[in-house]
């Protein structure tokens, strides 16, 4: 006997990274659709991804942006 | 043909060369936010990030005739950044290689612990994600072994895809997909460790 929710928790992160068969994709949607604990762990991942993506970016400061624009090759040369 | 005089060819080769190196530095620098971005979690400190990116622009600049006009730059400006922070070899002695099994646990794990610790009963999504803070998963990221943290830069942060990935770090695909689903796992066993018990 499966345990599904110990078998989504193993697949979530190949489901949404969309590596996984149709098949499992179809099991795995099947156990999502009747149970919300795990539904709503896998939204959680889905939101900490974009929030990972979010908080790590820190902007680039103009002096660094100046230095780079100054490295082109001058137009006369 | 007169000694050393440019002919008609030679002055429209040049004229065509100079074209190209403009196009490949103007779409160089139109991509440096994104190559900052990574760049940023891949180095210990902004000021790492900063001099790597420029070394990064130095170098993309001197040997631009070495890059293939229509794949993908960004990729190739991102190889020549972590064969530069490989060679400084200022990662290893940031965090350490090893990683032992104490560091991961289940994709579930990081959000049991955070539900348990909303006093609401049954909180949805949004309550619990609210538990983290941007400075706790900048510090947990960092606390990523390097191979892993690669990895999870470039997929999550670059937002490149897996053959890019591969690429720029040399390895295969299967190695980013297993350090990349391992990595992630380390990341959010460090975040559910930052929170309070």
């Amino acid at each position: 006997m499966i345990d599904w929710c110990e078998k989504c928790e193993e697949l979530m992160q190949p489901f949404m990274d969309g590596s996984l068969s149709d098949e499992e994709v179809a099991k795995a949607q099947h156990h999502l659709e009747l149970c919300s604990w795990c539904a709503k762990r896998f939204r959680f991942e889905e939101r900490l991804r974009h929030y990972v993506r979010v908080a790590a970016n820190e902007p680039m400061s103009p002096e660094l942006k100046a230095k780079l624009a100054a490295l082109r090759t001058p137009l006369d040369a | 043909m007169t000694d050393g005089a440019p002919t008609t060819a030679d002055t429209r080769r040049l004229a065509e060369e100079a074209r190209a190196r403009v196009r490949f530095e103007e779409e160089a620098l139109g991509l440096s936010d994104q190559v900052y971005r990574v760049a940023r979690r891949l180095a210990g400190s902004r000021e790492e990030a900063e001099d790597l990116v420029q070394q990064t622009y130095e170098r993309a600049f001197r040997s631009w005739k070495q890059y293939t006009p229509g794949t993908n730059l960004r990729a190739w400006l991102l190889r020549i950044l972590t064969n530069l922070n490989i060679d400084k070899g200022r990662r290893q002695q940031r965090t350490p290689q090893t990683t032992s099994l104490d560091n991961e646990a289940g994709d579930y794990y990081l959000y049991n612990k955070l539900e348990s610790q909303v006093p609401d009963e049954n909180p949805d999504e949004e309550r619990v994600l609210e538990k983290l803070s941007q400075d706790s998963i900048v510090d947990a990221l960092a606390e990523v072994p390097h191979d892993f943290r690669d990895v999870i830069v470039l997929v999550d942060i670059g937002e490149f895809s897996y053959a890019d990935a591969a690429q720029i770090l040399d390895v295969p695909i299967g190695t980013v997909m297993s350090r990349l689903h391992r990595g992630r796992r380390i990341l959010k066993k460090n975040l559910a460790d930052g929170v309070a018990a």
